[in-house]
């Protein structure tokens, strides 16, 4: 389960908002291609977990390493893990003043100073890659929520990140969107990057997920291959949940 | 089960029921259906008959136009005089400029005018732009100042009238805004010296009248100065306007920031962009165009505000007026020279607030669900 050289590596990682103790003892190594699932209720922490990776919350206690960099106050190592870390928000938050191609292109020229064409060939690349480049005059509001979904994932991959870190990519999204989502994080699945994914979608977990992480109460309660932990949960808890999302 | 599931047919989109056309049912609609509408409607055409045709007798039909002194008395009180413009309109526009070199206000004005309406037109939004106004504002004061190529030097306190009313106002707003915008950012920082000095600058400023200002500005500044060393009074009123008005609009500024989702700034930092690249990229356009309605309703006052600086003894476009309504002969008309200087007002400000109206729905484009 855990490798010699993690891409990610929590050690007894604590973390708070005001009195609320969010993150608890948190120990968690990510190996380079890896593919987890995380899962738990609301409030169980799950995606401040996944927030923390690329600091958009802070950690206050332990030591988190991501790359090989520990994440500490220092902006411009920051900035660089950033580069390698794309992210997938639950609301998509693409840039509503930009059309979908400005989207793509900002980061790669500005970040990394790409020229502006190279940037946009990269970014139709992208665009293919999700089946949206119709799309890419438009801006993200006239687009329905799976398409804003897939352009938000191409934004992140524009960047050629190590790590995708996706926070509830689905839950925003009508119940007919959520397979052309799906589908292109399974592709994504394939291709050796390294991904951590929030979310309750039990047969995306089941097929894609080399573990699956539940969390409660802001600690890791069990991991385990998508097989055990579904068929023979260890933790009672984690069986309770099961049955509870999977009844219906 | 049933042996075979019904096939789903969508029913062909036909056109929408064409709306009843032409003038009268229009009429009716908006002007006559109900009681209290139909009312309203009588009501407002009763005051409208009872208040046009005086109006129209003394402005036009019993009014004098030309700039004669004797006429004007003879149809006092019933006719409008309107030549005390005639009569006064150089003093008006251009005050105490010395009268033979006043097309040189003339045409710096031109070039201001100019160069804010090239500003208005969005392609126009370029690094150019900026080249253009340093252009502009330096023709601007070689041509009001003069002392150079040739031009007689005239000193500023001499300077009046419309030019005067533009450029206070463009200036004060050109270096207030971006003052504005940082003051704003300022008070949502995180290092708390940052922060305090920019909420103390808000309050402090915020909390005192215009007048108050322009008068420590003109008045007070110099005794805090050096022996010796004078700043132009007119650079003083500038500082102190520029200072007034970027107070108010930090806070405009401040409630578009504020409006802007914080999922915005998550998904730029996720990408790497620094602070700065933030907020140039995402969150300024963002949150200034959500400020559009406001912040043109700051520059509307501030434009009007410029009146207020005849207290320090400059003569905007209604320090000009008093001059002109200084001669015994036409005093008695001010009511008819206010009117004019009003509708100039007017005019400037209608268009600001159609401009305002136009750039905002322009900037909207795709923003908003169609």
């Amino acid at each position: 389960m855990s490798s010699e050289n993690p891409i990610i590596e929590f050690n007894d990682v604590n973390k708070w908002f005001g009195d609320f103790h969010v993150l608890r003892d948190i120990n968690l190594r990510v190996a380079k291609g890896e593919r987890i699932v995380i899962c738990g209720p609301s409030g169980s922490g799950k995606s401040t977990l996944i927030r923390c990776i690329n600091r958009l919350e802070e950690h206050q206690q332990g030591r988190l390493l991501v790359d090989g960099t520990e994440l500490s106050d220092d902006i411009k190592a920051i900035n660089a893990i950033r580069k390698s870390v794309g992210m997938v928000f639950q609301q998509f938050n693409l840039f509503p003043h930009l059309t979908v191609l400005e989207n793509l292109t900002l980061a790669p020229m500005w970040v990394s100073q790409i020229p502006k064409k190279e940037a946009e060939e990269r970014a139709m690349q992208q665009l293919r890659r999700v089946q949206i480049t119709e799309q890419a005059g438009k801006y993200p509001l006239q687009l329905s929520g799976g398409q804003q979904q897939r352009v938000a994932i191409a934004r992140a991959l524009c960047l050629t990140p190590k790590i995708m870190l996706f926070d509830e990519p689905t839950s925003a999204l009508d119940p007919e969107m959520i397979n052309e989502v799906l589908d292109v994080i399974k592709e994504l699945a394939t291709q050796g990057i390294t991904m951590l994914c929030v979310t309750h979608e039990m047969g995306f977990a089941r097929s894609v997920a080399d573990r699956v992480i539940f969390m409660d109460h802001g600690q890791i309660v069990e991991e385990n291959t998508p097989d055990e932990f579904f068929n023979n949960p260890k933790n009672e808890r984690t069986r309770d949940f099961l049955s509870k999302i999977l009844s219906h | 089960m049933s042996s075979q599931p019904f096939v789903f047919e969508p029913i062909a989109s036909r056109a929408p029921p064409r709306p009843v056309g032409g003038l009268l049912p229009w009429v009716r609609r908006n002007l006559f259906d109900g009681w209290t509408n139909i009312l309203t409607t009588l009501l407002l055409l009763l005051l409208l008959a009872l208040a046009l045709p005086p109006m129209f007798q003394w402005g036009l039909m019993h009014a004098v136009f030309g700039a004669d002194n004797a006429a004007c008395r003879a149809a006092e009180h019933h006719g409008a005089c309107w030549g005390v413009v005639a009569e006064k309109y150089r003093l008006i526009f251009f005050g105490r400029y010395p009268y033979e070199q006043q097309w040189r206000p003339m045409v710096a004005c031109a070039l201001m005018v100019g160069a804010i309406a090239a500003s208005c037109y969005r392609p126009f939004w370029r690094a150019w732009l900026l080249g253009l106004w340093a252009l502009v504002l330096a023709l601007f004061f070689v041509l009001m100042k003069g002392g150079l190529v040739g031009l007689v030097a005239v000193e500023t306190a001499r300077w009046g009238g419309f030019p005067l009313t533009v450029m206070l106002a463009t200036l004060s707003l050109l270096i207030a805004f971006p003052l504005a915008i940082l003051v704003a950012l300022g008070r949502q920082s995180h290092m708390a010296g940052i922060r305090t000095l920019c909420v103390l600058y808000v309050e402090l400023v915020r909390g005192v009248p215009l007048i108050s200002v322009l008068f420590m500005a003109s008045f007070m500044l110099p005794l805090f100065m050096p022996q010796g060393s004078t700043i132009d009074v007119l650079l003083r009123v500038l500082i102190g306007m520029t200072l007034f008005t970027a107070a108010y609009l930090a806070e405009v500024v401040r409630g578009g920031l504020q409006a802007l989702p914080k999922g915005q700034i998550e998904a730029a930092q996720s990408l790497g962009l620094g602070y700065w690249q933030t907020t140039r990229k995402v969150v300024l356009p963002q949150a200034l165009r959500l400020v559009v309605p406001a912040t043109m309703n700051t520059f509307i006052g501030a434009f009007k505000d410029t009146s207020l600086v005849t207290i320090v003894s400059l003569y905007d476009l209604t320090g000009a007026l008093q001059l002109a309504l200084g001669d015994a002969d036409w005093r008695k008309f001010f009511f008819e020279g206010q009117l004019f200087v009003a509708a100039i007002y007017f005019v400037f400000c209608y268009a600001m607030s159609r401009y305002s109206l136009w750039i905002e729905r322009h900037l909207n484009t795709g923003t908003r669900r169609e």
